[in-house]
């Protein structure tokens, strides 16, 4: 079971959904965050002082996925999330060492 | 003695408009505030940035040649005398009129009562185009709308001016006490002409037609922006009784405040009532803009209705522009806070309501009336943002649009977070 973490332009984030949705994912967590990578803020003038605005606004996404269905998310998630500019995000793959369901208590594979 | 009840009296009815005018003035905070809430975050600055410089323009545009153009009152006021003669020619207007006729004020009051108007007509237009308008194209059309395009339109109804001297609306029996039409749906038909020329914010319609919800960033602004334009309304229709010096006048002015409120009770219940029927809820945004409505509904002729028929009338106003909101996004024009339904649909509605409790007025004069107030302005309007576009664009780019207009137009945020300082 892998935990898959996604950083994208939060305009992409109803994208991302109906892709995951189409492929069968049921479930996903998302966090509005702030973050840069390449992609540099940019400098604004507050009442004649600069500040540099680093920080952009990202969505995070993570998705809780079988061995089956990941690549298939991996692919989903690349395809809708990209615009083809700078800035488009990054996707973190993570080992899960357990899933439980907490109404039903089931675990592993069955807790997806 | 006589002489002394004529400057108590000319005291009294300037002190009148003034303080009308300042809560007509407040109506700008109103305006402010509602758009403010109604947006969202990353777009909150330029609206107020946009509020705040309208106003402005206004005042200046209306001081240069909007004031000579609609009243006669000279180019930078040069019509609005000063000195010694005051006095003397205004005891001497005092006589003629008697104590019971029309009121004698200061010049400058009365200055003082239109500009705010202006402004009013000219906020209008703000809320419409929120979220992807660049501020400076907004406010070139600003100059032009209160310098010239509301001026005529006012001449041609508040003073009696023939249209273009082929007729008098006036004559033909068109009334406006307050401005439903003059004001509202004039502001109204200048945002429509805008906002088919700039489009919808991206991702307002989908492609398969749906209507995707863009949900205001500040309910509590947007709240107490509507109760803000409720108490400046007051002055609105209250100031446009034109004088209050005398029992006829107070008692008219008293039943105009009396009706405005009547009429923005009912159309926050009228809104409420059928957005609850329509959606299931009890949606906010749906109950500001249903007092706004009745507001709107009932200043073509706040002073001749009883209190329950301004309660009505503000009801059905309500209920109007609930469906007017909802037919603007089946037609796909975008209008974020319901400006143009607020005080388009509904101005007009206050405009055909009026020959119902007031025999001065006829219903084909109303719709004449109506008629040559939106079909001057939206003209107009329409070839000043054509010209506009076509010289410097009236929309940002798609790019700005999605990291809001805050930073592309005045760089800086309204609710900034991650501050490292």
């Amino acid at each position: 079971m892998k935990l898959v973490t996604a950083i994208i332009k939060p305009f992409k984030l109803e994208d991302v959904r109906e892709a995951l949705s189409e492929i069968g994912v049921q479930g996903i967590t998302v966090t509005e965050v702030k973050g840069f990578g390449r992609q540099k803020g940019h400098t604004e003038l507050y009442r004649g002082a600069e500040y540099v605005v680093d920080f952009l606004p990202k969505a995070k996404v993570e998705i809780a996925i079988g061995e089956s269905l990941l690549d298939q998310t991996l692919e989903a998630i690349t395809t809708a999330a990209n615009t083809g500019k700078i800035g488009d995000g990054k996707i973190f793959v993570t080992e899960l060492a357990q899933i439980i369901r907490i109404r039903t208590g089931e675990t592993g594979e069955e807790a997806v | 003695m006589e002489n002394q009840i004529f400057e108590l009296q000319y005291a009294m009815d300037t002190f009148y408009f003034l303080i009308c005018g300042a809560l007509v003035m407040w109506m700008a905070a109103g305006f402010s505030m509602l758009e403010a809430g109604l947006v969202r975050s990353k777009n909150t600055t330029e609206i107020l940035t946009k509020n705040v410089s309208l106003f402005a323009v206004s005042c200046i545009m209306y001081l240069v040649c909007g004031y000579s153009i609609m009243y006669d009152g000279g180019i930078f006021l040069s019509g609005i005398q000063g000195g010694e003669d005051l006095v003397s020619s205004a005891l001497a207007a005092s006589v003629d009129e008697g104590f019971s006729g029309g009121a004698v004020y200061a010049g400058a009051s009365d200055f003082f009562f239109q500009v705010v108007f202006v402004a009013t007509a000219m906020s209008i237009v703000s809320g419409a185009v929120a979220e992807r308008m660049k501020l400076w194209a907004f406010l070139a059309f600003a100059v032009v709308m209160t310098g010239f395009i509301y001026p005529m339109e006012g001449s041609w109804t508040w003073n009696g001016d023939a249209v273009f001297g082929m007729y008098t609306l006036g004559d033909l029996g068109f009334s406006d006490f307050a401005g439903s039409g003059i004001v509202h749906m004039a502001g109204a038909s200048a945002a429509l002409a805008g906002v088919f020329l700039l489009g919808s914010r991206k991702g307002k319609y989908s492609s398969t037609g749906a209507v995707q919800a863009i949900p205001g960033a500040n309910l509590p602004l947007a709240t107490l922006g509507t109760f803000i334009l409720w108490m400046g309304w007051f002055g609105f229709n209250g100031g446009s009784v034109l004088k209050l010096g005398d029992i006829t006048s107070a008692n008219s002015v008293a039943m105009v405040f009396l009706n405005t409120n009547a009429a923005a009770a009912g159309g926050l219940i009228g809104a409420l009532i059928l957005a609850r029927i329509l959606f299931g809820k009890a949606d906010l945004t749906m109950a500001l803009n249903g007092a706004l409505a009745g507001l709107v509904a009932i200043t073509a002729e706040p002073s001749t209705p009883t209190a329950l028929e301004a309660t009505i009338f503000g009801f059905i106003g309500g209920m109007i522009v609930v469906l007017s909101i909802l037919g603007m996004d089946k037609l796909k024009i975008d209008d974020p806070v319901g400006a143009i339904s607020v005080h388009g649909t509904v101005g007009l509605f206050g405009l055909l309501i009026v020959p119902l409790t007031n025999d001065g007025s006829t219903f084909t004069g109303q719709i004449i009336g109506a008629l040559t107030i939106f079909v001057w302005v939206f003209a107009t309007s329409f070839a000043v943002w054509f010209a506009l576009k076509k010289v410097m664009g009236i929309r940002v780019s798609e790019e700005e649009e999605h990291e809001g207009v805050d930073f592309s137009e005045c760089g800086m945020e309204a609710y900034p977070e991650f501050v490292t300082q």
